[in-house]
């Protein structure tokens, strides 16, 4: 696969390193969240076939974490962004 | 023997002559020659033996579908099995032997396998070898193995290099037949960056086999002139010898090239083959199509070959295969070998026809409506049994026979991501379905467009498409003959056995029992009966062996379906696929600083990872490894001992908030911790478990230095990275990884401050350094690091200097210090001591257990967000009967722990309902002077003083231990504060 990293242009898969559902971005806070919500958020993740949104690491490269919209099914990539950027857009700051 | 079957004309060189031997014996051909093209030149027609009923067989093609001319070449580490010799280039020297026969191809004793066929009918060992049951490992399946198998591989090392490499394209074409050369014509001259791959030393394709006219020249002749022209342009890299053998994601391609195959060795520093990885912007399958057979009555016989290839070996290689020849065919491409073959005066003896009607071939015995129902010969085709329209039987004394039953398009690499080729009728083949892979377009032949005319014309016609042109070169003249066929599959006569799947021995009798049994899906019949198996992967009978099935099942061709290709395309050789990462360059070492050293020393080293670090340090005299390491322990414990940890992972962590991210990745706090000072940190995953654990200084208010165990340098590393990123993008804080750029090493004992006294240039006193003590110094005035922290619960120190200053360190202080006799400690004796101090490693961190196991469970601070805290407080976590580390010393001195051994109750059974936990961790303590170890024990902190046992059956173990505290040595750590 090619991923188009978007300060690095395209570059090969293989210089990226896999993590999986960027709902892991949604981390709940520790001291008021419990352990169902925090199950909630580690384990419950759909497996859709089709359209999903992966962290992947760029770690043979410039280490940027990155939020990348593939299917699943096609392996289309429609989407990559730096996943700082997706955090503070889900309202992630300190 | 001299090329008695050689003819006039062809694409070979006679003013040149090859020698080569074909089990021992030796026969002569000339460049441009197959083997396969040579052996059928010198008379020889028998090249193998079946797989199952070692049945003599010779070849039934001219490229690479052939699945029963299987031949071994060359010898010693060249040695290579399951080489196609249709598709074995002939090099001076070549050493040719046939397979799966013994002890000679024409006198085969396993041939007895052919008269005993009823027992190995399709499925036959899945039902007759399976009682009983302990008989299958010893004696069924080794016996089958020799029995039914193909080549055999050296034992000895390969001694060419294979490499790989990466190519970038605006339009790869694969294939170059009058489709792909027009294709890569019409794309390179509008100046498109274009590599052309053909599997085939020479391009032109089917054009080079056949006598058609393209535009005023002879098809092979036109094909030259479009290839010389390709050649001259700096935009085209032409591929021979080159196959595209899989489509992967966003137009990657891999291809083997075979650099050196046709040489007797490769060229100075030339590889053997290369796997190219090439990067398309579009891509056009232009692959052809691949003659299919027609089953029937002993079809499988020497001189029995497609009829295309009969052509191909005499148009290509100036080859008649036999001196009287028939055709059988039910398309009307099988009646043009009739008439090439009449044209070069072949005795073309009569052609069987399957269609009724239709003109007339002039000029030979054309019988339609006509089959052939059965042939005779044993090691090669002396006659064929026809039954003519009439119902007539008559007998033809040939010694070839031309087979063609269609031709089916390839389409393999279409399929391969998962795109399910459709059936047309029209051709009676299957044809590139829809979604197949995005940018890969499909022309010519292997598109279902038979013609010259349509190949040259969709082939062009694909490059303006893909490459957006808006027009292309004009094309050349050529034949435009459509597709005339009437399907057959297979000859319904007799009982007999009629060949499907050669390769595999798979005839319509195994189809027949796979139907009968239920096994009527394709999947289900290609597992059952092995049909399209093997090296071919049924490129010649697949769509045969489906279509049998669908007659059987009375389903049509498009419901019966088929099944999918998958890559590779053709066989690849496992040392192309590992390329140069091979021996020591599979996993090259990391070098410790002190590797140098320790290997004048004649060090015994130990892989860690990637890392070789030394595992102990043998002095004169000692015979034994435990007297090193026992001498090494009991030193430093005495002195001092310097031990390299440079492999534990580095990171430097940076900016105002660094100590509150901190507090986030550690479950115990770093934010309160004084400048100058380091405190033992231990991260959890997120779900609680322990991940990573190490000491952690700071270096000042916005500086921190971490430490991670070697084992998770890398992992640590990107998990802060996601953290910092992904989780808390606005903290103020910068990471970057330092384990390469120092250099550093334990100095432990009583008498380490005593000998970095002598070494750093700071006043490093108790007082003016005291334990848990960071700081940057300097070593006579090199920035150097020093850290007042203890693995082996000795006084002890860490410093650290540039990389490449660490060689000279240790040797400083070897010297320096000589009056204290510092020894240098490996691997094991740093096991021995924090075993001794029970401080977890390796074998506790075992990525399954939680602080709360370790006896740290205090250390996770509630009092702060971190990874993994809300988690690690699931209720099955921490039970408080759950597992709990303990030391573990044995009753009787003398009796020996084996770690992985498990704690039971005295009089317990030695079952698993009764596992009280297990070993993690053991050595031989030289202070304790007996077996100590670590374990989790279930409720092991209510144990301490309790006797159990510790039983392995595996190992005979079965010893009472007493169960103490981790800390066996030195418990209050009196030694470390000194």
């Amino acid at each position: 696969m090619i991923i188009h990293h978007p300060i690095l242009g395209p570059r090969d898969a293989q210089e990226f390193v896999y993590l999986g559902d960027a709902n892991l971005i949604d981390r709940p806070d520790g001291m008021t969240a419990g352990v169902e919500v925090f199950h909630e958020y580690l384990y419950q993740r759909t497996n859709p076939a089709g359209e999903h949104q992966e962290l992947w690491y760029h770690e043979q490269g410039d280490r940027s974490w990155l939020v990348i919209t593939r299917n699943t099914v096609t392996h289309e990539i429609t989407k990559v962004e730096l996943a700082r950027d997706v955090a503070r857009s889900r309202g992630r700051s300190k | 023997m001299t090329q008695s079957n050689r003819i006039t004309g062809g694409q070979i060189d006679r003013t040149k002559t090859l020698r080569f031997t074909f089990d021992g014996i030796p026969y002569q051909g000339h460049p441009g020659d197959t083997l396969a093209s040579a052996l059928l030149a010198n008379g020889v027609k028998l090249m193998g033996r079946s797989f199952k009923y070692h049945r003599p067989r010779g070849p039934i093609s001219a490229g690479s579908e052939e699945p029963n001319a299987l031949v071994e070449l060359r010898s010693g580490g060249r040695q290579e099995p399951n080489t196609r010799a249709t598709v074995a280039e002939l090099f001076d020297g070549l050493t040719a032997n046939s397979q799966n026969r013994w002890p000679s191809l024409r006198f085969d004793a396993m041939g007895i396998n052919d008269k005993l066929s009823t027992f190995f009918a399709a499925g036959f060992y899945y039902k007759t070898f399976m009682w009983p049951k302990s008989f299958w490992e010893k004696l069924y399946e080794p016996i089958i193995r020799r029995a039914a198998g193909l080549g055999s591989v050296t034992r000895e090392e390969d001694p060419d290099n294979y490499d790989k490499g990466f190519l970038h394209c605006d339009l790869l074409v694969i294939g170059a037949g009058p489709t792909g050369l027009m294709a890569a014509l019409t794309a390179g001259r509008a100046g498109k960056r274009v590599i052309l791959a053909d599997e085939d030393f020479r391009m032109g394709g089917r054009l080079n086999a056949e006598t058609y006219a393209v535009g005023d020249l002879q098809g092979a002749d036109w094909a030259a002139g479009v290839v010389a022209e390709l050649s001259s342009m700096p935009n085209l890299r032409l591929m021979t010898r080159t196959t595209v053998v899989g489509a992967f994601d966003h137009g990657i391609y891999s291809a083997v090239e075979r650099v050196s195959d046709h040489l007797a060795t490769p060229t100075d520093g030339k590889p053997r083959q290369i796997l190219w990885r090439i990067y398309s912007g579009k891509a056009i399958l232009a692959g052809g199509a691949t003659e299919r057979p027609v089953a029937f009555e002993n079809n499988d016989r020497p001189g029995i070959m497609m009829a295309g290839a009969l052509r191909a070996y005499a148009n290509r290689w100036g080859v008649k295969v036999g001196e009287r020849v028939a055709v059988f065919t039910n398309n009307d491409d099988g009646l043009r070998t009739a008439l090439d073959l009449q044209a070069i005066g072949v005795d073309v003896v009569a052609v069987i026809d399957s269609r009724e009607g239709g003109d007339l071939l002039p000029g030979i015995r054309h019988l339609q409506g006509a089959e052939v129902i059965d042939t005779a010969g044993n090691l090669g085709l002396k006659s064929i049994s026809v039954r003519q329209a009439n119902g007539r039987s008559e007998t033809f004394a040939v010694d070839a026979l031309g087979v063609s039953g269609g031709w089916n398009p390839n389409v393999n690499i279409h399929s391969h991501h998962r795109s399910r080729p459709v059936y047309d009728p029209a051709i009676a083949a299957f044809i590139p379905g829809k979604d197949g892979p995005p940018g890969l377009l499909v022309a010519g032949a292997a598109a279902g467009q038979m013609s010259t005319h349509a190949a040259l014309k969709t082939g062009r016609d694909a490059a303006i498409a893909a490459c957006d042109l808006t027009n292309g070169p004009d094309l050349p003249q050529a034949e435009d003959a459509p597709v005339r066929i009437t399907p057959l599959w297979h000859v319904a006569h007799g009982k007999g056995r009629a060949w499907i799947d050669q390769q595999n021995d798979v005839t319509v009798k195994d189809i027949k029992l796979a139907k009968q049994e239920n096994f009527t899906s394709v999947e289900h019949l290609k597992r059952y009966t092995t049909l399209g198996m093997a090296t071919d992967q049924g490129k010649t009978s697949n769509v045969i062996g489906l279509a049998v099935m669908a007659e059987l099942t009375g389903r049509s061709i498009p419901e019966t379906g088929t099944t999918i290709y998958r890559p590779p395309y053709t066989p690849v050789a496992m040392g192309t696929l590992a390329g140069r990462s091979r021996g020591r360059e599979f996993k090259p070492f990391r070098l410790t600083p002190s590797h140098h050293w320790a290997k004048e020393q004649g060090a015994i080293f130990v892989e860690v990872g990637n890392w070789l670090r030394t595992q102990w340090v043998p002095k004169a005299g000692e015979t034994e490894w435990r007297q090193s390491v026992d001498r090494e322990v009991l030193a430093t414990r005495k002195s001092v001992g310097i031990c390299d940890v440079t492999t534990l992972g580095k990171i430097d962590i940076q900016g105002t908030d660094a100590g509150a991210f901190l507090d986030r990745v550690y479950a115990n706090t770093f934010s309160t911790l004084a400048v100058g000072k380091c405190r033992y940190g231990l991260m959890l995953r997120e779900d609680g478990i322990v991940f990573d654990d190490g000491t952690t200084a700071r270096m000042s208010p916005s500086e921190y230095v971490m430490t991670t165990t070697t084992a998770n340098a890398v992992t640590v590393f990107r998990h802060l990275e996601y953290c910092r990123q992904v989780l808390w993008p606005d903290m103020d804080v910068q990471l970057i990884s330092t384990t390469e750029a120092w250099a550093q090493f334990s100095a432990a004992g009583p008498n380490a401050r005593n000998l970095l006294a002598k070494i750093v240039d700071q006043d490093i006193s108790d007082a003016a350094f005291p334990y848990m003590g960071a700081g940057n110094i300097t070593v006579g005035g090199l920035r150097a690091r020093l850290f007042r922290i203890s693995f082996s619960g000795e006084l002890a120190y860490e410093i650290a200097v540039p990389t490449r200053y660490g060689d000279a360190l240790l040797r400083e202080m070897l010297a320096k210090g000589a009056e204290f006799d510092p020894i240098v400690y490996g691997t094991e004796a740093l096991g021995v001591m924090r075993i001794e101090k029970g401080h977890v490693a390796g074998g506790e961190l075992n990525g399954q257990s939680t602080a709360l196991n370790m006896g740290l469970g205090k250390m996770v601070s509630k009092k702060k967000d971190s990874i993994g805290m809300v988690l690690s407080q699931r209720e099955g976590m921490t039970a408080e009967n759950g597992y709990r580390l303990v030391g573990v010393k044995p009753v009787d001195p003398q009796a020996k722990l084996t770690a992985g051994s498990h704690f039971l109750e005295k009089g317990a059974a030695a079952v698993a309902a009764n596992d009280g936990g297990w070993l993690t961790s053991k050595v031989y303590s030289p202070h304790l002077g007996c077996d100590i170890a670590l374990g989790y024990l279930k409720a092991g902190d209510t144990k301490i003083g309790q006797r159990m046992r510790i039983v392995n059956l595996l190992a005979g173990l079965d010893t009472e231990v007493e169960i103490i505290s981790p800390h066996m040595f030195d418990p209050e750590g009196e030694r470390l504060r000194g």
